[in-house]
C-alpha cells in the first residue's frame, strides 16, 4: 500500500512439509508467495486439509518453511535469534479458547506474553490495565478463565495477543466453538482494532459470511494458492468456490440460483443488504 | 455446577493476612509447626489454639470452613486417640474392658496429641484458606531456587504447577460432561462391585486423558506462540516484594514463640 515499509508479512516461495513426509506426494504447501501489509485484513479459506493452519504457523515460526522463506517486518522467521521478534509481531489467536489460556487468573493470563518478553513488572501492570480497558475486560481481571463465557475467553486469548503490540494478529477459525453471540463479539473486537489501530489481520474462517467482512481473501487447496482478490471478486466465483466444497454468502447463492430463473441482478452481490436492495430496485422498475 | 469448582481451598478475602507474602507466611508456618513439637503442656496448646482462633477471626474466615477443614483429621485423631488410650500404659487404671485397661497416662497423651494436631491443622488451614494456589505456588518455588545451581528448573517446575492449577477446574468440567455423556449412553457408574463400579471408570478415564493429551499439545504450541521459550529469563506482573508489614508479622510469630519457649508455658 505505502510501498515497502508497510509489508508485514511476506511469504516467498514457501514450500512445506511436515517431518518424515518428504518422500510423500503432497507438500503440505508449495509455492506460496504473497504479502500482507500494514493494516490490511486477509481472510484465508480452503477446504479442509488445504494447508491453512500450516501457512498461519509459519507466519508465526511455530513451523519454520522447508524451502523459500517467511520474512515478517523483513526478518526471516527461520533465524533462532530473532524468534521473539517474530512473535511479538505476529500474534496467534487459536480455535479452541480453553487451551489457549495459560493463567490462573485474566489479568496473568493477559500478562504471560509480556512477562516472557521479560518486560519490567511496572509496565507489564500498566500494559494489561491498558489492554483489558481497550477490549472491555477491567471488570474480569481477577476471574479464574473456567468462569469465562467462550466469547470473553477469547477476548482474554486477543488481548494476550494485543498487549505485546503486535503488527498482526492471525486467528484459526477463533470463532468456530463459540456460540453466535460470541462470535459477533470476539469478530467485532477484531474489526475494531484492525480499523482504529491499523492491525493487519489474517484470519483462517470456514464461514464465508466471516470472509466476506474481509479485505481480501486468499483461496488455498492442496497446499497451493488458487485465488487472491477482494471478496467481490472471490465469493461470487461460486464455480471456483463449488469445486473445491465451499460456499459463498447465502446473498451470493441465493442471487445465483434467482439469475439462474432469469431474475436481471448485478453480478456483484455479496451481502444481504445488497441483495434486498437490488431486489427492490427491480420491483420498482417493473 | 462448573461455579461451585473452588481452586484449592482460597476463600478470596482482603485482610491483612490474604495480603501477607506468601513467602513469609511459609517461613511463619513452619515456625510455628516446629513450636508446636516443642511444645509439652496443655496449657501451651491452648494459648496457641487461642492464636489460630484469633487469626482466623483475622482473617475473616467463616467458622464453617474452619470445621470442613478439620473433617479429614478426624479419622487420624480417632485412631490415634483409640491407640493411646488402650495401648499405653501408667498412671491410674480408669476402667478395664476384660483384659484391656485404660489408663490415665494413656488419655492424656492421646488428648495431647490429638489437641496437637488439630491446632496444626489450623494453623496450615490459615495459611491455605488465605492464599491463592498461585501465590502458594510461588512462595514455595522461591524455596526451591538453590536446588536450580544444582541443575534442576525450579522455574519450569512452578510454571508446570501453575498450568496444572488453571486446567484443574476445567478437566474436572470435562470429566462430569464425558460422564453425563457415559450415562446418556447407557453407563452405569453406581451399581456393582467395587471392580465393576472401577471398571465402569474406563470409559471415562481413556478420553480424560486422549483430551488432557491433546490440550496439552494445543497448550504448548499457545504459549511458544506467545513467546515461552524454556530456560529464557522471564519477569512477573506481580513481582514478589517483601514489605515493611511481612517482616513485622514474622518478627510477631518469632517473639510470641520465644516468649512461650522461656516462659515455658
Amino acid at each position: 500500500m505505502h510501498g515497502q515499509s508497510s509489508i508485514i508479512v511476506e511469504s516467498k516461495d514457501v514450500e512445506f512439509y511436515y517431518s518424515g513426509e518428504e518422500e510423500t506426494v503432497w507438500p503440505a504447501l508449495s509455492g506460496i508467495s504473497f504479502t500482507v501489509n500494514q493494516g490490511e485484513y486477509v481472510a484465508l479459506v480452503g477446504p479442509n486439509g488445504s494447508g491453512k493452519t500450516t501457512l498461519l504457523k509459519l507466519f508465526n515460526a511455530l513451523l519454520i518453511p522447508s524451502r523459500g522463506e517467511v520474512l515478517v517486518k523483513g526478518i526471516s522467521t527461520a533465524n533462532e535469534d530473532t524468534l521473539p521478534e517474530v512473535r511479538r509481531t505476529c500474534g496467534m489467536i487459536f480455535q479452541n479458547p480453553d487451551n489457549q489460556l495459560v493463567a490462573t487468573t485474566v489479568e496473568e493470563d493477559i500478562a504471560f506474553g509480556l512477562e516472557n518478553l521479560a518486560l519490567p513488572s511496572r509496565e507489564i501492570q500498566n500494559r494489561v490495565l491498558e489492554t483489558a480497558r481497550l477490549l472491555g475486560l477491567e471488570k474480569l481481571l481477577k476471574q479464574p478463565p473456567h468462569l469465562l463465557s467462550g466469547g470473553e475467553k477469547q477476548r482474554v486469548a486477543i488481548a494476550g495477543v494485543l498487549a505485546m503490540e503486535p503488527k498482526c494478529i492471525l486467528m484459526d477459525e477463533p470463532t468456530a466453538m463459540l456460540d453466535p453471540a460470541g462470535c459477533r463479539e470476539v469478530l467485532k473486537t477484531v474489526r475494531k482494532l484492525n480499523r482504529e489501530r491499523g492491525l493487519a489481520v489474517i484470519h483462517v474462517t470456514h464461514f464465508p459470511e466471516e470472509a466476506a467482512g474481509a479485505d481480501r481473501i486468499v483461496v488455498l487447496n492442496e497446499g497451493q494458492l488458487i485465488a487472491d482478490g477482494a471478496p467481490g471478486e472471490v465469493l461470487t466465483n461460486l464455480p471456483l468456490l463449488h469445486s473445491l466444497g465451499l460456499r459463498g454468502t447465502a446473498a451470493v447463492e441465493l442471487a445465483a440460483l434467482l439469475r439462474a430463473d432469469g431474475c436481471p441482478l448485478p453480478p456483484q452481490i455479496l451481502h444481504n443488504r445488497e441483495l434486498v436492495d437490488s431486489l427492490c430496485s427491480l420491483e420498482q422498475n417493473s | 455446577m462448573n461455579r461451585s469448582i473452588t481452586m484449592g481451598q482460597y476463600i478470596p478475602g482482603n485482610s491483612i493476612l490474604h495480603r501477607l507474602n506468601p513467602r513469609l507466611k511459609i517461613i511463619a508456618l513452619v515456625l510455628l509447626l516446629v513450636f508446636l513439637f516443642l511444645l509439652d503442656t496443655f496449657s501451651a496448646l491452648g494459648a496457641s489454639l487461642g492464636l489460630a482462633l484469633a487469626l482466623f477471626a483475622l482473617a475473616g474466615v467463616p467458622f464453617s470452613y474452619l470445621l470442613r477443614g478439620l473433617r479429614p483429621v478426624l479419622y487420624i485423631a480417632l485412631f490415634a486417640l483409640i491407640i493411646y488410650f488402650f495401648f499405653t500404659s501408667g498412671g491410674v487404671v480408669l476402667f478395664r474392658i476384660g483384659f484391656i485397661t485404660v489408663e490415665s497416662e494413656g488419655v492424656e497423651q492421646g488428648l495431647f496429641i490429638v489437641a496437637r494436631l488439630v491446632v496444626l491443622v489450623l494453623f496450615s488451614l490459615l495459611l491455605t484458606l488465605t492464599t491463592t494456589p498461585l501465590s502458594l505456588t510461588h512462595g514455595m518455588s522461591y524455596f526451591l531456587k538453590p536446588l536450580s545451581h544444582i541443575g534442576l528448573p525450579t522455574e519450569e517446575v512452578a510454571m508446570i504447577m501453575a498450568v496444572a492449577l488453571r486446567f484443574i477446574p476445567t478437566i474436572m468440567e470435562e470429566s462430569q460432561r464425558l460422564m453425563r455423556a457415559q450415562l446418556a449412553r447407557g453407563a452405569d457408574f453406581e451399581t456393582g462391585s467395587i471392580f465393576r463400579k472401577a471398571g465402569s471408570l474406563v470409559p471415562l478415564i481413556v478420553p480424560l486423558f486422549v483430551s488432557a493429551f491433546r490440550r496439552a499439545d494445543e497448550l504448548a504450541l499457545a504459549m511458544e506462540a506467545r513467546g515461552y521459550r524454556i530456560g529464557a529469563r522471564r519477569t512477573r506482573m506481580h513481582e514478589d516484594v517483601i514489605m515493611l508489614k511481612d517482616w513485622a508479622a514474622l518478627a510477631i510469630v518469632i517473639i510470641l514463640i520465644a516468649l512461650a519457649l522461656t516462659f515455658d508455658l
